[in-house]
C-alpha cells in the first residue's frame, strides 16, 4: 500500500481530483512508465510473439522473407506425436522433482544446524552461498571436469577406494547422464534453500522452544511440532520458487551433456532450444516453449498464492 | 561467591559442544565447497597433470600456464562480459529505481497490474524469451550487438530489482519525504536527493545482483550473438570446452577468472547477499 503523505481527503461533491493529487499521480505514472514500457516490450511482446510463432511454420527462410505460414496446431501435433515428447517430459519431471527434493532436504538440514550460534557460524554459512553465486556455466564446467571419465576426480577416487573397477562414463552414458546433471543442479540449489529456510527458522521466537524444552520435548519433537508447522509458508515459497527455477535450467545441461547422449539428459527447456537453434524449427521450439510457460505459470500462480498467504500470516 | 559457579560450569560444558559444532560446520563447508577447491587446484595443473590419473591434491607443484592461455584466448571475452554487465546494471537501475519509488509511494492507476506482472514474468522460462528476442532483435538489426545483450540481460534483473527497491522504499518514513516536498523539492528532486540516497543499501543490493545475473548469463549470450565477434566469457568457456577438451587447466583457469565477481561479492558485500537472496523471494 502506498502511504500517501500528501493525500488530501477527496471532496465528495467535486468530481475533479485536487490539483496536487492529480500532479502526484502524474508523477507516479511518469516514474513507472519506463518500467511498464520495458515490461511490455521485453516480456509481453516476446510472449505473444512466441505464442504466434507456435502456430506458424517458422523456419530459417522466414527470417529473410518474413513469410511464416499459419499452420494452426500443426507444431503442437508434431511435438506431441514426436517419439521424444513423453521421454523428455518424464526426464523433465525426474530432473525437477529429484533436484527440488534433495535441495530442500539438505538445505533444511543445514538451516536447522546453522540456526544455532557457534563460533564462525555466520562466516561459514555465508561461504556456503558460493555455489549459488557462481555463474552456472562455471559450476557446470567444474562438475563436467569432476565427472570426466578418464581424469575426473570422482572416478579416480572411486577406483582408489575400490568401489568400482572400471571408470564410469558419468556424462557419456545413457544410464548416468541425467543423474550427473541432477547431482550438479542439487549442489547449485542447496544454498538458496539454506538461506530462505534459515531466514524462516530465525523468525520463529526462541521462547517457543524454551517452553517446549521445559515441557520435556526433545530436539526432534521441537522440530516436528514447532519448526516444521511454523515454517510452512516459507517452505511453500521455497518449493515453488525451486520448481520455477529448476524448470528454467538450461546452462547446466547445455554445458555438461548438451542433453545427450542420445537425448538421455534432455529436458523440455533444452529440447526447445535444440528445436529452435539447432534444427531451426522455430515454430516447434516456440510450441515447446509455450508448454513450459503453461507449466511455469501454474507454478507461478501457486507461488503468488502462497506468498500472499505467508504475508497474511506474517502480518 | 557461590553465585557465578553454576553459570561458569555451564559455560565450561558448552564451550566444547559449540566448538564441536564449528568443527562439524567446517567439515560441511569442506565437502560442499570441494568442487570450488578442485576448480582452483586444477586450474594450476600442468598439461601432464591434467591427463594424470593421480592428480596432485595441492596446487604447489602447479604452473600458471592455464592462466596464461586463459587470458590469451578469453581476455577479450572477460572485457565483453564486464561491459555487458555494467551496461545492464545502468539500464536496470535507471528503470527500477523510479519504478520502485512509484510502486512504493504513489497511488498510480494500474500499479497493481504492474506489480502482478512483475511477479508473473519471473516465472517465464528464459528460453521462451530467447526464442522470440532472437527473431525480434535480428529483424531490427541488433543481432550480435552489445545493445541486444544489455537489453536481454536486463530481463533477468529488472523485475527482481523493482521488488527489492520497492520493498525497501516502503520502509522510508513518510515524514522524511513529506518534509522534502514541503521544502519545495519536486518529485524528481525528492527521488534523487532524498529517496535514492536513503535507499543506498537496497540500490547496492539490486546493482550487485544485476551485475551477477548479467555476468553469469549464458542463454542470451549464446542465442543473441554469432559467437565470433562479441563473446561473453560464459559463451567463451562453452566454446573452449567444445574445442579444447584436453586443456582443462586453461578451461578451469577461465572458470576461476569468471568466478571473481561472485568471490568479491561474497567477501566485501556479504551483508547485501542475504538481503538479495531473500529480498526477491520473500518481500512480496
Amino acid at each position: 500500500m502506498a502511504v500517501s503523505a500528501l493525500s488530501v481527503p477527496r471532496p465528495v461533491a467535486a468530481p475533479a481530483l485536487p490539483l496536487l493529487e492529480r500532479r502526484r499521480r502524474l508523477a507516479g505514472a511518469a516514474f513507472l512508465a519506463p518500467a511498464a514500457l520495458y515490461m511490455i516490450v521485453f516480456f509481453g511482446y516476446p510472449m505473444v510473439h512466441n505464442l504466434v510463432m507456435g502456430s506458424q511454420d517458422y523456419s530459417v527462410s522466414s527470417f529473410y522473407t518474413g513469410d511464416a505460414p499459419f499452420v494452426g496446431f500443426d507444431n503442437y501435433a508434431a511435438i506431441f506425436s514426436d517419439p521424444a515428447f513423453w521421454p523428455t517430459l518424464g526426464r523433465t519431471a525426474m530432473f525437477t522433482v529429484a533436484s527440488i527434493v534433495f535441495q530442500f532436504v539438505i538445505g533444511l538440514a543445514l538451516a536447522v544446524f546453522f540456526v544455532r550460534r557457534f563460533p564462525l557460524s555466520g562466516v561459514i554459512r555465508a561461504l556456503l552461498l558460493l555455489p549459488w553465486l557462481l555463474p552456472l556455466v562455471v559450476s557446470a564446467s567444474v562438475w563436467r571436469w569432476i565427472f570426466d571419465q578418464d581424469n575426473g576426480i570422482l572416478n579416480i577416487a572411486l577406483r582408489g577406494a575400490g568401489v568400482i573397477d572400471e571408470p564410469i562414463g558419468w556424462l557419456n552414458t545413457v544410464a548416468w547422464s541425467l543423474v550427473s546433471v541432477i547431482i550438479t543442479n542439487i549442489w547449485i540449489g542447496i544454498p538458496f534453500n539454506l538461506v530462505l529456510l534459515h531466514g524462516g527458522l530465525q523468525a520463529i521466537p526462541g521462547s517457543l522452544y524454551e517452553a517446549a524444552a521445559l515441557d520435556g520435548a526433545g530436539p526432534w519433537r521441537q522440530f516436528t511440532h514447532i519448526s516444521w508447522p511454523l515454517l510452512k509458508p516459507v517452505t511453500q515459497v521455497t518449493l515453488v520458487l525451486g520448481l520455477v527455477y529448476t524448470l528454467k535450467v538450461f546452462d547446466v545441461i547445455a554445458v555438461m551433456t548438451g542433453g545427450g547422449p542420445a537425448s538421455s539428459s534432455q529436458t523440455l527447456t533444452v529440447w526447445s532450444y535444440q528445436l529452435s537453434f539447432n534444427e531451426f524449427l522455430f515454430g516447434q521450439g516456440a510450441a515447446v516453449g509455450n508448454l513450459l510457460i503453461v507449466i511455469a505459470l501454474i507454478a507461478g500462480l501457486a507461488y503468488v498464492r502462497s506468498a500472499q498467504q505467508s504475508l497474511r500470516s506474517a502480518s | 561467591m557461590t553465585e557465578p559457579r553454576p553459570a561458569a560450569a555451564t559455560r565450561a560444558r558448552r564451550v566444547p559442544r559449540r566448538l564441536g559444532s564449528t568443527l562439524i560446520a567446517l567439515v560441511i563447508l569442506a565437502v560442499l565447497l570441494f568442487p570450488v577447491y578442485w576448480m582452483v587446484n586444477a586450474s594450476f595443473f600442468t598439461s601432464a597433470q591434467v591427463l594424470s590419473v593421480d592428480p596432485p591434491l595441492m596446487p604447489w607443484s602447479g604452473t600458471l600456464d592455464g592462466y596464461r592461455q586463459a587470458l590469451e584466448s578469453q581476455g577479450p571475452n572477460l572485457l565483453t562480459s564486464i561491459a555487458v554487465a555494467t551496461g545492464t546494471v545502468v539500464l536496470t537501475l535507471a528503470i527500477a529505481i523510479p519504478a520502485g519509488y512509484a510502486l512504493a509511494r504513489f497511488r498510480v492507476p494500474g500499479a497493481g497490474i504492474v506489480l502482478f506482472a512483475i511477479m508473473v514474468v519471473q516465472m517465464v522460462p528464459n528460453i521462451v524469451l530467447a526464442n522470440s528476442l532472437f527473431d525480434i532483435l535480428s529483424s531490427i538489426g541488433l543481432f550480435d550487438t552489445y545493445v541486444a545483450l544489455v537489453l536481454a540481460d536486463s530481463t533477468l534483473a529488472i523485475p527482481f530489482a523493482i521488488i527489492v527497491l520497492r520493498a525497501f522504499m516502503l520502509g522510508i518514513p513518510g515524514e522524511v519525504i513529506e518534509s522534502a516536498q514541503l521544502d519545495g523539492a519536486g518529485y524528481l528532486r525528492t527521488l534523487t536527493r532524498v529517496v535514492a540516497p536513503m535507499s543506498r543499501n537496497a540500490i547496492i543490493t539490486a546493482g550487485l545482483f544485476t551485475f551477477l545475473f548479467a555476468w553469469g548469463d549464458f542463454l542470451f549470450g549464446v542465442t543473441l550473438t554469432s559467437g565470433q565477434g562479441l563473446v561473453p566469457v560464459t559463451v567463451g568457456i562453452y566454446q573452449f570446452i567444445g574445442t579444447q577438451v584436453s586443456e582443462w587447466n586453461a578451461i578451469l583457469a577461465t572458470a576461476v577468472l569468471a568466478s571473481i565477481p561472485a568471490a568479491i561479492l561474497l567477501v566485501v558485500a556479504q551483508r547485501y547477499i542475504a538481503a538479495g537472496v531473500t529480498g526477491g523471494a520473500m518481500k512480496e
